[in-house]
């Protein structure tokens, strides 16, 4: 399979980082290489946060990706930032909860979900993020759905455990959206 | 086999250390290497260990003196400017001939510097992490899984050779998770009969000091001390050559470096250029038998780095005027991307042509 490089971008507290190493463990569970690389630094306080998801069959080169393949985008600064590194053919996830202005480029395929307002509405609140890792795994295919159970039941922490079952609601909900 | 994990490479030494026998672990917090401390923080209790948060950096290396002394596998951690506040008690340390694991997780610098990851402390890791007539053991991993492995192979040798070990990692290392496979439990660790553990007068008593009062006894100690550098020299050497074999352009990098230089050799090798990547493993002792032979085919090198042109100096020294050595580096904090590498890569195959 085509090597995946993933930009999850959006506000810090949106999940991003989380969004990234449920994908990470899933490559990690059908034993292909991976690489999850956070942004770090000031700008996670508040402003915004990123992370850098590599799934590949061959040993993985610089884990900070310039060119993605996709992105998953949920604010509009994110979208900005980050829109022009989409490689040709690659896609972009952009939640429309909260971003208006949606790319015009012709060369990329722009996926739109409202992805915040349904898990709200699914009483989903805070799992945005799993209902676009849904969508991604929808319109690429990356792994089986078993193996991006999986990885959601080992990513969630053990304190946690109770979320389990919302994670995989929230990703249901992506799936079909 | 036993089952991967995703890890940070923050926490993968941390937890290599401890399966390596380190039960004590000393030091001040400081990004990027802080889930390190904060992972011992976590896991030593519940290993019988010791995590101290010392007052300071100073603090904490003199506490890793004083553990090595007393006999016990010992670590500390921090980041660029930690590590430079660390260099006294790190020259004392190798001046008592005793072994510790010191990780540096590097940040831009100079000075206070940038929290974002950096290799501008190859001159002081290789150099001089301190006065004085020493050198040390660094190893620099690329990868989670190598972190790993490398802490855990370091006290060994750090034991062996009586000396400080250096793990030269950075912000990117450290921060990202990769799955590893983690090693097993030692059980037995090696003697120390040079410790001073207290015996009740049932041998002659053992000395940890670095202090020589009469020149002729420290040199002599600084004698013995440089062939035990010269078995490393020869020992020790680690390095990883990716389609070295029939390469005109030899790309020298260590670290995250080398993963972006990685991929632009990937790329340059699809457009048909031969060129080939030589990672050092260990930056002191530099493998230099290994990156010497290349030069029988290799008429270029390129150094690239995630400073000003630091380790260059070595492959400089090494290849001693055979071809040419160029560098291409970012600094700061600035990570390299294997697009500008790809292009120095290019540039230096058409002056190849000429």
């Amino acid at each position: 399979m085509e090597e995946m490089r993933v930009v999850f971008a959006g506000f810090g507290g949106q999940g991003l980082l989380f969004a990234g190493k449920v994908v990470a463990y899933a490559g990690l569970i059908e034993d292909r290489e991976v690489s999850w690389l956070p942004s770090y630094g000031p700008e996670m306080r508040g402003g915004t946060a990123n992370c850098s998801v590599t799934v590949s069959d061959e040993p993985i080169g610089s884990p900070l990706i310039m060119d993605p393949t996709a992105l998953i985008a949920m604010n509009q600064p994110s979208l900005l930032k980050f829109e022009e590194t989409v490689v040709p053919g690659g896609i972009i996830l952009a939640d429309t909860s909260l971003i208006t202005r949606i790319p015009e480029r012709d060369d990329i395929t722009v996926f739109e979900l409202e992805a915040t307002n349904m898990a709200e509405d699914a009483g989903l609140k805070g799992l945005a993020n799993i209902v676009l890792v849904g969508k991604l795994l929808k319109e690429t295919g990356f792994c089986s759905v078993e193996s991006i159970e999986a990885a959601i039941r080992k990513a969630v922490p053990p304190r946690k455990a109770a979320l389990i079952e919302k994670n995989l609601q929230a990703l249901k909900l992506g799936m079909e959206g | 086999m036993a089952e991967k994990v995703l890890m940070k490479g923050n926490e993968a030494i941390a937890e290599s250390a401890i399966r390596a026998g380190c039960r004590f672990f000393f030091g001040y917090p400081i990004t990027p290497q802080t889930e390190l401390a904060a992972y011992m923080a976590k896991r030593m209790p519940k290993e019988g260990g010791t995590y101290l948060q010392a007052e300071s950096e100073v603090a904490a290396i003199n506490m890793v003196y004083g553990a090595s002394a007393a006999g016990a596998r010992v670590m500390t951690s921090s980041s660029s400017p930690g590590v430079s506040l660390k260099s006294e008690g790190v020259s004392y340390i190798a001046g008592a001939d005793l072994p510790c694991l010191i990780i540096n997780i590097e940040r831009g610098g100079p000075g206070l510097g940038s929290i974002q990851p950096s290799q501008s402390d190859y001159w002081q890791a290789t150099r001089a992490l301190g006065h004085g007539d020493f050198q040390m053991v660094v190893y620099a991993p690329s990868t989670v899984q190598e972190m790993a492995d490398l802490a855990y192979s370091a006290f060994d040798i750090a034991d062996k050779y009586r000396t400080p070990v250096m793990i030269l990692g950075d912000g990117m290392l450290g921060q990202m998770m990769e799955p590893v496979e983690l090693p097993e439990r030692r059980t037995e660790l090696p003697e120390k009969p040079w410790a001073t553990t207290g015996h009740g007068n049932a041998r002659p008593k053992n000395v940890a000091n670095s202090l020589y009062l009469v020149a002729e006894e420290l040199e002599r100690t600084n004698f013995e001390r440089f062939e035990r550098y010269a078995q490393i020299k020869a020992t020790e050497q680690m390095c990883e050559q990716v389609d070295c074999d029939d390469a005109d352009i030899i790309v020298v990098a260590f670290g995250a470096s080398s993963r972006i230089a990685r991929t632009a050799v990937r790329y340059a090798r699809e457009e048909g250029i031969k060129v080939g990547l030589f990672r050092p493993i260990t930056l002191w002792p530099f493998p230099a038998d290994a990156l010497s032979a290349t030069c029988d085919h290799a008429k270029a090198f390129l150094s690239v780095e995630m400073n000003m042109g630091q380790m260059v100096d070595d492959v400089r020294l090494v290849v001693n005027g055979r071809a040419p050595v160029d560098f291409y580096g970012r600094t700061g904090g600035v990570i390299p991307t294997p697009a500008e590498v790809l292009d120095k890569i290019r540039q230096i195959n058409e002056g190849l042509g000429e």
